[in-house]
């Protein structure tokens, strides 16, 4: 009976789990190139910062060239930090071209966004140009490896990050966070409404 | 109460293997996408509260409605999404498709165009329509309810219904990718509807 049991309660929850899907809409400019992951677990990492904290400062290569640090918006602009986890994946395929026709939200807030994967700097080349141009700069967490998504203890078990945003205002102190499920895009008026609560 | 224990892992087991055998069947059964000859599937839209959508539409004050509904002869129904890529390039063309419409006497009773936010709220909906300066009425699908119905397409994709007198409809256009311009769109679309014989 207590075999029986068990295996009846292991049906449910993989029942469950697999009722629990989700959908996502994908664009055809990516054409057939996005790789499925299949249902991910939800979330994978515990977080290392809290609202309030000073945001770990952090230095990364940029797709178009060159160096970003978080430090240089540091007195100057309110900084979102979108970290996606994997370049030709589903969601994240189709998470940054929404915010690239928001700029205006971002000025009006004065904030910058930086996007974050842990893909190295070609894939990342690759994936981005497939967006059209994108206003903002796309930064690589690759090595060491995710180094940056752990420091804000946004790191998977398998190496990808979390569908992750921070606000960091212009002191540098974390103002929100969204650590969301990685199987979901998260809603843009979120994003926007803690934009609009930050000192301009 | 030891046999009620007993019976929770059973009760479970049977909602869970009823969850899962609805699952299968709306990602396998009816979500097919529509092909030409094809009639829409079920689906329900909120009316617009705004005035001239609904005018435009010619849909009562409130509540559901059906794409059939909708008074024209023929619906071009656009599945899009704020977050894609090509959906916002081709912006410009597609309401450039309306203006072309309504600047015809002949055609504009007669054609109109909805656009569908596979996985938008409606913020995002109003976010892409005030950026693009969509002219035609945009809904929200947030939890990509219509979206499944037509079987999870790419976007953009386009829909083409044909709505008959007695109040029937078929789809004659069904088709993902990019728009190739807006004359030669509706030229085609006039075409295979038939409604260039009729004109």
């Amino acid at each position: 009976m207590k075999k029986h049991a068990k295996f009846i309660v292991t049906l449910s929850v993989i029942s469950i789990f697999l009722y629990s899907a989700t959908a996502f809409c994908l664009s055809d400019a990516f054409k057939n190139n996005i790789y499925n992951t299949g249902l991910l677990k939800p979330t994978d990492s515990v977080l290392k910062v809290k609202v309030g904290d000073i945001a770990p400062d952090f230095s990364l290569p940029v797709v178009s060239g060159g160096k970003i640090s978080l430090g240089k918006y540091r007195g100057k602009k309110n900084v979102v930090l979108s970290f996606v986890p994997a370049a030709w994946t589903p969601v994240c395929s189709d998470q940054w071209p929404g915010y690239n026709i928001v700029e205006d939200i971002f000025d009006k807030n004065d904030a910058i966004l930086l996007g974050i994967t842990v893909d190295n700097i070609p894939t990342l080349f690759a994936w981005t140009n497939q967006m059209g141009k994108l206003w903002f700069p796309v930064l690589s967490d690759f090595w060491p490896h995710g180094a940056v998504a752990d420091r804000f203890g946004v790191l998977r078990s398998d190496g990808l990050s979390e569908r992750a945003i921070f606000v960091i205002d212009k002191e540098g102190i974390i103002r929100y966070i969204g650590v969301g499920d990685i199987n979901k895009r998260p809603r843009l008026e979120v994003l926007v409404n803690e934009l609009e609560r930050l000192e301009k | 109460m030891y046999d009620t224990v007993k019976k929770i892992p059973i009760t479970l087991a049977t909602i869970a293997i009823f969850l899962t055998l609805l699952h299968y069947s709306l990602a396998f059964g009816s979500n097919v996408t529509p092909v030409k000859g094809d009639v829409l599937p079920e689906i329900k839209i909120t009316v617009p509260q705004n005035a001239t959508d609904r005018s435009y539409l010619g849909l009562e004050r409130s509540g559901f409605f059906k794409i059939p509904q909708i008074k024209a002869t023929i619906v071009i129904i656009e599945i899009f999404s704020m977050y894609c890529p090509y959906c916002q390039k081709e912006a410009p063309e597609v309401n450039r498709l309306y203006s072309i419409i309504e600047g015809n006497a002949d055609l504009k009773d007669k054609i109109k165009l909805i656009g569908i936010g596979a996985g938008n709220s409606s913020f995002e909906v109003e976010v892409y329509k005030k950026k693009y300066n969509v002219p035609f009425p945009l809904f929200p699908d947030e939890n990509f309810s219509i979206h499944k119905c037509i079987g999870e397409v790419r976007t953009p994709y386009f829909l083409g219904v044909k709505i008959n007198d007695d109040g029937t409809h078929r789809i004659f256009y069904s088709q993902l990718g990019k728009f190739k311009g807006a004359e030669p769109f509706l030229e085609f679309m006039l075409q295979i509807s038939g409604l260039k014989q009729e004109k």
